[in-house]
């Protein structure tokens, strides 16, 4: 056995870091809170304004604009109907507007980051451990600080969702950069581009797809999280599927999960669509 | 030939204005932490031993305005190396480079930049093309960079489209394009910025052997329109003595012989250009009746002449091919477009050429 007497802790101090946080920096983390919240209300009341079969039809209408398949844009439409005709389509709007708000910051911070962990091997070597860490580091440890610090509900649920399903598109976006070919590279900078101009004209755009696919990825990490989320009193389909749960209803809760199911197909469809768009024409 | 000397502004003579001079240049690839002194034979002995490559090793040479060098030498002689350092894109380790009259070496980055811009232009292997972008914006990005207007710079690219025979193909988009065409486009964005100095860096290499000789042909005939300052790297000896007023055989980092092409096959310089020519007369028999008019100095044609008759037999195409003249044919042994001497020497030795030659010259 490990002896005793080597044992030491970090978790006093991190207990008493979060106390300190709480007690000087409470009206920062309750203005980000509140600020987080008015967002993501925003993104609701719009997503609740919008009549259901409005929002159903811009699914059939968006996947034939972007798979340009009438059987995908029918069987997502029919995956968003089944959402509604199970009772779920409330929550299910709930949900999105957590998801939408949560992958907006995440992609609003994730791709300038991405681009600079491309830029620098310093940069890189630091966050790639940090980011293993946010993917890796069980998700109720930072919920239950984050609880602390921003309260009950949907703000944290926010934030460990962003937490969460940031890392994709940041490790796809710096990939992305780090695979642009060699050649084109030279040849732009043979050319008298600066960095900037290397990055804009160059780089990010050569770099799309994989940026794209990180936007997908990301989507689909958040999506994962309704669940966890709902344990934290933010409301959506991930507080039906625990409900059940605690019941033990077995039907209720597959219906629910089915549910979560039909929005990350018609979700990653969509977003793959639209990457597909930004490919190079071949 | 130290690192110091780069620091040192060189007076510029008049003769290098929009020519390049390259004096003692050195490219050590440095394992980390290995320090390199060029000046040093045994410091630079003991880099390599600890892993250092000298991938070019004390070259100089001068290109005089107008002219087209060659620099030949297999995979690994430091070609592509030493073409890069001229604008930089490796860093020189020690040496000086002068070109359209400006101190490269001693150039800030801003200064690097504003050269890179407006005095060269580089053509790829790999084409370099921006996928996304069409023709017409490939064509023009160079001029992009430097900010030139939009109306502005796709006048001139289209200009620069139709010069290399692009000219409808502007909406088009790389990848819809063949080898050849892509590297004319690559040659486009190049005459697009209208450089003193392009730099092509074993441009046809990567293309079927038909389209290549196309694109030498094409190279004389806008060479011949533009006169421009060229360097042009190679592995193909034929392409060289097709090309170049002047070619460098190099091997290990260094210059093994330098001179008008003809020179180098008649009098190679040691044993390594020797096997060179010999490998090249051994493997395209045919082709050197072809080129002997390029490969030999005026004084020495009517000798070749009857030569050339000789070894060619009794094919007689004469008078149509006479007229129509190769382009190199035309060019004479140091690239003059306008030695008539030269040309009135040439034309009775192409009768002995088999047809078909005829109408690729054409």
């Amino acid at each position: 056995m490990f002896p005793r007497e080597l044992e030491r802790h970090i978790g006093p101090s991190i207990d008493r870091a979060v106390d300190w946080l709480l007690l000087n920096y409470g009206s920062v983390f309750d203005a980000v809170s509140a600020g987080l919240l008015r967002l993501l209300l925003q993104v609701e009341a719009l997503l609740r304004a919008t009549p259901w079969w409005l929002i159903v039809a811009s699914v059939g209408v968006g996947a034939w604009l972007l798979v340009r398949r009438w059987t995908t844009a029918l069987a997502l439409m029919a995956l968003m109907l089944m959402i509604g005709v199970f009772g779920l389509w409330a929550l299910a709007m709930e949900t999105m507007a957590i998801i939408i708000t949560s992958v907006v910051l995440a992609l609003l911070l994730g791709i300038p980051v991405g681009v600079l962990m491309a830029e620098s091997d310093r940069v890189r070597s630091v966050l790639t451990p940090v980011l293993d860490a946010m993917q890796t580091l069980p998700s109720f440890v930072y919920l239950i600080p984050a609880m602390m610090l921003f309260g009950l509900g949907k703000v944290p649920a926010v934030l460990a969702t962003l937490i969460y399903s940031v890392p994709p598109v940041i490790r796809l976006t710096d990939l992305g950069i780090r695979q642009v070919a060699k050649s084109v590279q030279e040849a732009a900078v043979a050319y008298g581009a600066n960095r900037w101009q290397l990055l804009r004209e160059v780089r990010l755009p050569l770099a799309l797809p994989s940026i794209l696919a990180g936007v997908n990825q990301t989507t689909m990490m958040a999506l994962a999280m309704v669940v966890v989320a709902s344990m934290i009193g933010a409301r959506g389909i991930g507080q039906e599927v625990l409900l059940s749960i605690n019941r033990i209803e077995v039907g209720r809760g597959f219906e629910a999960g089915l549910s979560v199911v039909a929005l990350a197909i018609v979700v990653d469809r969509l977003t793959q669509g639209f990457a597909r768009r930004f490919e190079p024409p071949r | 030939m130290a690192v110091e000397r780069r620091h040192v502004a060189c007076p510029v003579e008049e003769s290098t204005a929009a020519g390049i001079r390259v004096e003692n240049l050195w490219k050590v690839f440095a394992p980390k932490g290995v320090v390199v002194d060029v000046t040093d034979p045994d410091r630079i002995a003991h880099a390599e031993r600890s892993g250092a490559v000298v991938a070019v090793r004390d070259v100089s040479f001068e290109v005089k305005p107008g002219e087209l060098f060659v620099v030949m030498g297999l995979s690994g002689s430091g070609k592509s190396t030493l073409i890069r350092c001229l604008l930089r894109l490796v860093e020189p380790t020690a040496g000086t480079i002068v070109a359209a009259g400006q101190d490269v070496t001693a150039m800030n980055p801003a200064q690097l930049t504003e050269f890179r811009r407006r005095r060269v232009a580089m053509v790829f292997q790999h084409y370099g093309l921006l996928p996304h972008r069409t023709v017409l914006d490939n064509a023009a990005f160079g001029l992009k960079l430097r900010g030139v207007p939009k109306e502005q710079r796709y006048a001139r690219a289209r200009e620069a489209l139709a010069r290399v025979g692009l000219a409808g193909w502007e909406d088009r988009y790389p990848s819809a394009l063949s080898g050849g065409m892509q590297q004319r486009v690559g040659i486009a964005r190049a005459l697009a910025n209208d450089p003193d100095i392009m730099l092509w860096d074993e441009p046809f290499s990567g293309l079927d052997p038909l389209i290549r000789r196309e694109m030498q042909d094409e190279l004389v005939r806008l060479q011949r329109e533009m006169q421009k300052t060229i360097v042009f790297v190679t592995h193909d000896l034929d392409e060289a003595i097709r090309l170049g007023d002047r070619m460098a055989v190099m091997k290990g980092g260094q210059f093994v012989q330098v001179g008008p092409p003809w020179e180098i096959v008649h009098n190679p310089v040691n044993e390594y250009v020797r096997r060179f020519v010999q490998a090249r007369s051994q493997v395209v028999p045919e082709d050197v009746g072809a080129y002997t008019d390029a490969l030999l100095p005026a004084n020495v044609h009517s000798a070749a002449a009857g030569q050339g008759v000789a070894a060619g037999g009794a094919d007689g195409t004469a008078g149509s091919h006479a007229a129509s003249g190769r382009g190199i044919a035309g060019r004479g042994p140091v690239g003059h477009p306008g030695r008539a001497s030269h040309g009135c020497a040439a034309a009775p030795r192409t009768e002995g050429r088999p047809a078909s030659r005829v109408s690729q010259g054409a």
